[in-house]
């Protein structure tokens, strides 16, 4: 390397081009792939880049050094005593004091144990913390999943090209201590339709839930990107969407969730989400009702599922119609969502969307920002790197050794910050994504208040069902009772309408129960929802600001050294 | 302690103990004149002054930026070798703009001029610079058309002067006479360190002048992300939402500290290197200056020569002309001399002023980096501070709900 023959410059080894201060820099596990990320000038990818690549670093080393300990050949400008060892009585001037990262850093935990001086942690920590801040008991039952190993397998049947039809599998690892399992590790091989599978599954049984959105099919993306990048992209999706699921207090002790962990093979589906047999029974269905010939009535049981297209043709058409009259039509439908409470909430959670977004938006931008003003101040001290080593080789008066140390003092501090600001930032983004999480979850919310209204019109539709067949009853008897003895035809009509009105009263019986279980299903989450938002909400900001506090607490100082070591023809006005 | 004297008085009083000599300026109050194209900006100079040579001990006059660019270009004229001190660029597109940063930072810079040559030993002795510093309006005027006129072909001259110390490669690729150059390893270095320097010193004052926008981008996002989380409190209400709006507050708070921290590094840290860097550019016409010297003296020594073999020659022949070659050798000896002493001058100035340079640019370096460091230790503490703060307020909130 540069071998400088300037005696009082130990530092030897310092760097004079762009790339070797770039190694510098991300020889830094957690930051190499922010930075690679964020050359692209979109502040949401390297946002979520960032999250990514934090999420990774926190799955292969779930009990992840800390990001301060770099190697120390990667980082001679970092002198030792400071930064690597943690026993420095320096270090802990650096950090919170212990009360803060106490109330953040759960004592639960045990890795927090060995990182409570340390204030950035792993996200590992900070969900355990926040899953166990959220639990009304104290026991410490968990479920972990990670999904890893993607890998391409060949489709075996109906491929009409031998050879063809690839896919990939991720395999499922779960740790429980949960007896309902029965084993407290295992492992499935799941593929994406699976998923889908469950998801759907999940939103048949627990309509009026909140369930936790699965991650997009992703189409276009599929074929755009590079099939690594995607497979990577989707291996994270799918582990955030199956962690949030286990979070679930209610679904994580599902059936569905638990054949879906457990069960090796094809998912098996019901009847009601084999796309085929639903086109098939649709199709079926519909000529006997449009030509009269079945009863043309929905059946009790499957008034507990929304009317899908395909399969329900006919009760789709009767339930539009029902939601035109509601809108349109004069009078008012028979039944109405009468629970203000439950409107006025309605309205809250719409207004609280918004504002979530517009606060995940800013974060963003702070984001960026932040990570901008690292990457700047290290490009200053580089500059200034460069003008070190050219004064010193060109030194002719020893006004310049003196800059040329004066620069180094700088450009060392700036070096530093530059790093802090980086590491600041990746801390940033943890916190902050709880935003992005609960636009997430609005979705989910979206649903369940839709699961809500569907069970209403499903009613309301049956009612005016009812009412319609017990016209066309009374009219009918009132036209026989006027002919003696009576039509036989007529009777039989009668007698078919009245079994008819009996089923139809059977369904409106079992669709309001339904009605009612979804409603208090709502009302449940919305109570879950709060209580679970306040703690994590709270988390966040105390995570940010702590954090915030940390880092800035460490930029000072190193400005403070170099203004101490730069004090002499200080200027008088200060 | 200014100390009175009339203009007849004379130097010193015998007795009395000799009182140090000073002369020191000030530019400031900037007023916008004028209007539209013909707008410009006045400033108050204030000189202060022991000086026999000057009217008074203090004088008040009222310049603008081409009375600076005349005495800049006078002293670069008189004192050939000196560095003289740059001056901020002229810039038509701000000048029409006129912000208020711009005005500042060029108030900043012909403040920084003037002192500057004010403390020079040589400088601070022309005649030029008491012109400036005590004329009157009028006159001044008058001054600076004149020169104008004259100086015409200055941008002309200095461009060739620059050519001429970089094209010599190209010189000598096209097969041309090798350029007279000095032959001195040690002046090379120099040259080549100079050059060298200006890249190197440009590099830095790129970053550090986006490094001050970069504060400005960060007190916006947090300006931003206040307003945003206030709102959000505002929605959540109850302990939560009184969390996010002081969290709003303190973000509004400190993204005010941020433009602050801002400004402040563009006149204490940006614009000491960028000044830095027109300091180098000034050395590079100096260096121009140098070289036409010595071609000048070259050129004059070869010929004389020639004129002395001719008049060897006329005076083996006793022709008649030789009176008339002797006098013309005199006149061109003289000349000559001249020439040589001139362009030593310059090496003299010049080997005097690169140490004066060196060790001043130490010293403006060493202030400007303590400054930098300075407002970053205190913005960053202010930070801390400002979120510390908020702590014990959420800790509050998660006891009470």
């Amino acid at each position: 390397m540069m071998g400088s023959e300037n005696p009082g410059f130990e530092e030897s080894h310092l760097f004079a081009s762009r790339e070797e201060m770039e190694n510098l820099v991300l020889d830094d596990p957690l930051t190499t792939t922010t930075t690679t990320a964020t050359n692209n000038n979109n502040s949401y990818s390297s946002f979520r880049s960032a999250k990514s690549s934090i999420s990774d670093a926190a799955t292969r080393h779930p009990l992840s050094p800390p990001v301060l300990s770099t190697p120390a050949e990667s980082d001679p400008l970092l002198s030792p005593p400071v930064f690597r060892n943690p026993n420095a009585s320096d270090n802990n001037s650096y950090i919170e004091p212990p009360s803060y990262a106490d109330v953040i850093f759960s004592p639960f935990d045990d890795n927090s144990a060995n990182e409570i001086n340390r204030v950035d942690s792993s996200s590992h920590d900070l969900d355990s913390s926040l899953t166990l801040s959220r639990s009304s008991s104290s026991t410490s039952d968990y479920i972990k999943i990670t999904v890893s190993n993607p890998k391409k397998e060949q489709e075996t049947t109906n491929s009409l090209v031998p050879g063809g039809n690839t896919y990939y599998t991720y395999l499922i690892t779960t740790r429980t201590n949960i007896a309902d399992f029965g084993s407290s590790e295992f492992s499935v091989r799941r593929r994406f339709r699976d998923v889908v599978t469950l998801s759907d599954r999940l939103a048949e049984s627990y309509r009026g839930y909140f369930i936790p959105p699965r991650p997009d099919k992703n189409v276009v993306e599929s074929q755009v990107m590079q099939k690594q990048e995607f497979v990577e992209h989707r291996r994270v999706a799918l582990e955030k969407y199956l962690r949030r699921l286990a979070e679930h207090p209610v679904i994580r002790q599902s059936d569905e969730l638990k054949v879906f962990l457990q069960v090796e093979g094809r998912l098996p589906l019901s009847m009601s989400t084999d796309v085929a047999s639903r086109m098939l029974d649709g199709a079926v269905k519909l000529p006997k009702q449009l030509f009269g010939e079945s009863t043309a009535v929905v059946a009790p049981h499957e008034v507990v599922q929304p009317a899908k297209g395909g399969r329900d043709l006919l009760r789709l058409f009767k339930e539009l119609r029902q939601s035109v009259a509601n809108d349109w039509g004069g009078s008012k439908p028979p039944v109405v969502e009468e629970d203000k409470v439950f409107l006025e909430k309605k309205e809250w959670i719409h207004d609280l969307e918004q504002q979530i977004s517009n606060a995940s938006q800013q974060a963003e931008s702070l984001v960026k920002a932040q990570q901008d003003m690292g990457e700047t101040m290290g490009e200053l001290g580089l500059a200034f790197i460069k003008l070190i080593k050219f004064e010193n080789e060109e030194a002719m008066y020893n006004s310049q050794r003196v800059r040329a140390a004066d620069m180094k003092c700088l450009a060392t501090a700036a070096v530093k910050a530059s790093r802090f600001y980086r590491e600041l930032n990746a801390q940033t983004v943890k916190h902050l994504d709880t935003l992005h999480e609960y636009l997430g979850l609005m979705l989910a919310v979206h649903g369940a208040f839709s699961d809500r209204s569907s069970a209403l019109l499903t009613v309301q539709t049956l009612l005016s069902e009812l009412s319609t067949l017990h016209a066309r009853a009374e009219k009918l008897e009132a036209a026989s009772s006027k002919i003696f003895g009576g039509d036989k035809s007529r009777i039989h009509k009668i007698e078919e309408l009245k079994e008819t009105i009996r089923v139809t009263e059977d369904a409106k019986n079992v669709a309001i129960r339904e009605y009612e279980r979804i409603k208090e299903n709502n009302k449940c989450e919305l109570e879950r929802l709060d209580k679970e938002r306040r703690v994590d909400f709270l988390n966040m900001l105390k995570g940010f600001v702590v954090n915030q506090v940390g880092y800035a607490e460490k930029i000072s100082d190193v400005w403070a050294k170099v203004a101490e070591e730069t004090s002499g023809y200080a200027k008088d006005s200060c | 302690m200014e100390q009175q004297r009339s203009t007849s008085e004379s130097s010193q009083s015998p007795r009395s103990p000799p009182s140090q000599r000073y002369l020191s300026v000030s530019v400031s109050d900037p007023v916008k004149l004028g209007n539209g194209v013909q707008g410009y900006i006045s400033y108050r100079v204030i000189t202060k002054t022991n000086f026999p040579e000057y009217q008074g001990s203090e004088k008040i006059v009222i310049r603008r930026y081409s009375d600076f660019v005349w005495l800049r270009d006078r002293l670069f004229d008189k004192y050939k070798g000196i560095f003289v001190p740059p001056l901020p660029e002229k810039s038509a597109v701000e000048k029409f703009r006129f912000s208020a940063e711009f005005i500042e930072t060029r108030r900043q810079a012909l403040d920084v001029f003037v002192n500057r040559i004010a403390s020079h030993n040589e400088l601070q002795q022309s005649e030029d610079l008491r012109t400036f510093l005590q004329a009157d309006e009028e006159s001044m005027e008058r001054l600076r058309s004149q020169e104008t006129g004259i100086f015409k072909k200055k941008p002309a001259d200095l461009m060739q002067m620059f050519k001429d110390v970089q094209s010599k490669v190209s010189d000598v690729v096209l097969g041309k006479e090798k350029p007279l150059e000095e032959s001195n390893p040690e002046y090379e270095k120099l040259k080549h360190y100079v050059f060298e320097l200006e890249n190197h010193l440009t590099e830095a004052q790129k970053h550090a002048y986006r490094l001050l926008k970069r504060h400005r981008e960060l007190g916006q996002s947090l300006s931003g992300f206040g307003k945003a989380a206030k709102l959000l409190g505002a929605c959540e209400g109850q302990a939560l939402g009184k969390a996010f709006d002081e969290l709003g507050a303190k973000s509004e708070t400190l993204s005010i500290k941020l433009q602050k921290e801002a400004h402040q590094l563009l006149m204490n840290f940006e614009e000491p290197v960028k000044d830095y860097v027109r300091a180098v550019q000034s050395i590079k016409v100096t260096i121009g200056e140098r070289a036409n010297a010595f071609r000048h003296q070259c050129e004059l020594a070869e010929t004389m020569k020639l004129k002395e073999i001719n008049l060897d020659k006329l005076m083996l022949t006793r022709s008649d002309r030789v009176g008339e070659a002797e006098q013309e050798y005199k006149e061109l000896k003289a000349e000559s001399e001249e020439v040589t002493r001139r362009f030593e001058t310059i090496v003299r100035r010049m080997n005097e002023e690169i140490v004066r340079f060196q060790e001043q640019k130490t010293q403006d370096m060493r202030i400007a980096f303590h400054e930098f460091a300075k407002g970053q230790a205190r913005l960053a503490k202010s930070i801390a501070d400002a979120w510390r703060s908020l702590l014990p307020k959420l800790e509050a909130c998660s006891d009470t709900s």
